[in-house]
């Protein structure tokens, strides 16, 4: 039973909120907003602060569900559906880590779209976002190519990636957004 | 016509879409997963109203929260209303923050940039 203190102290030792690993559902994406949210209030976070955690935490949370959903038609096996979140704080620092298995072939276009958003500042990344919102197509499940841009854009931090390969088709995205005051 | 009122939840807005007075109301959180299924109704709604509008169509966006799969619908709706505006009705939108949430101001003067529409752009202490 060792390793469950190690987990533990693991998770301590990164100031960590609230943490999951599993499928990401519509009603548990509910849920966990709903705790972060009375996690906030509870400490009497600031407003600005509050809204910007969650509207990050929004994209995040449905990047991973709308990800897991468009892996039910390449037939994934069922572990690699699941997706890490971890919320944390640190001082004043909020940090949002999600990690989750992905095709390895779609690797070099989503590495280039975080470079490019990673390469923007301020006022370019609200050009792109209006660009991409006034010119962009929406898929059929709703999703509008903008979480990225968005989550930059909000959290005014560059974005923390990378990717591991697990084997030939599949590798493993882990990102990390920060937000601050 | 009908008016449309839907009653706000978790992830989706309430809706009050009143076509007796010309006022059309989106207020609370829109952060559904598929915005599309949710908006399609609303954009039904603005397309029975577009046959016989008032003379001014008044729209009050009170959004604590959106994310990005319903920006695109909500500007899908605006480009509605911008359509009806060069007909049989004066169409204006009052878009609502709160204070020192300027991530809300920016949205709504995004859609401005975009929206060939007049925005009134409203600072409140809440929505």
């Amino acid at each position: 039973m060792d390793d469950v203190y190690d987990i533990y102290k693991k998770l301590e030792e990164r100031n960590v909120l609230l943490s999951f690993k599993g499928m990401i559902t519509s009603e548990l994406l509910t849920t966990i907003l709903q705790i972060m949210e009375s996690k906030m209030d509870h400490i009497d976070e600031n407003p600005k602060v509050k809204k910007k955690v969650f509207n990050i935490l929004v994209e995040c949370l449905q990047n991973l569900y709308h990800h897991i959903d468009q892996d039910e038609v390449i037939h994934i096996p069922a572990e690699e559906k699941s997706a890490l979140l971890m919320i944390a704080k640190t001082g004043d620092v909020y940090n949002i880590t999600t990690g989750n298995y992905m095709r390895a072939a779609d690797v070099p276009v989503l590495r280039d779209k975080l470079d490019l958003v990673n390469g923007m500042d301020k006022e370019e990344l609200k050009a792109y976002y209006k660009q991409v919102l006034s010119e962009g197509n929406m898929s059929s499940k709703g999703t509008a190519g903008l979480g990225m841009i968005d989550i930059a854009r909000k959290s005014g931090e560059k974005l923390e990636y990378g990717f591991i390969d697990i084997n030939e088709k599949t590798s493993f995205f882990s990102l990390t957004v920060k937000i601050s005051e | 016509m009908e008016n449309l009122n839907l009653e706000g939840s978790a992830k989706t807005p309430t809706v009050k879409f009143d076509s007796t007075n010309g006022v059309l109301e989106l207020k609370g959180r829109s952060i559904p997963e598929n915005s599309i299924e949710f908006y399609k109704p609303l954009n039904d709604w603005i397309d029975a109203y577009g046959a016989s509008p008032q003379p001014n169509t008044i729209v009050e966006i009170k959004l604590e929260y959106f994310n990005t799969s319903s920006s695109k619908c909500i500007l899908d709706l605006f480009k509605q209303l911008e359509k009806l505006n060069s007909g049989n009705t004066e169409v204006k939108v009052n878009w609502y923050f709160e204070e020192d949430d300027e991530d809300m101001e920016e949205a709504g003067e995004d859609y401005q940039a975009i929206i060939d529409l007049p925005f009134k752009m409203i600072e409140v202490e809440e929505i």
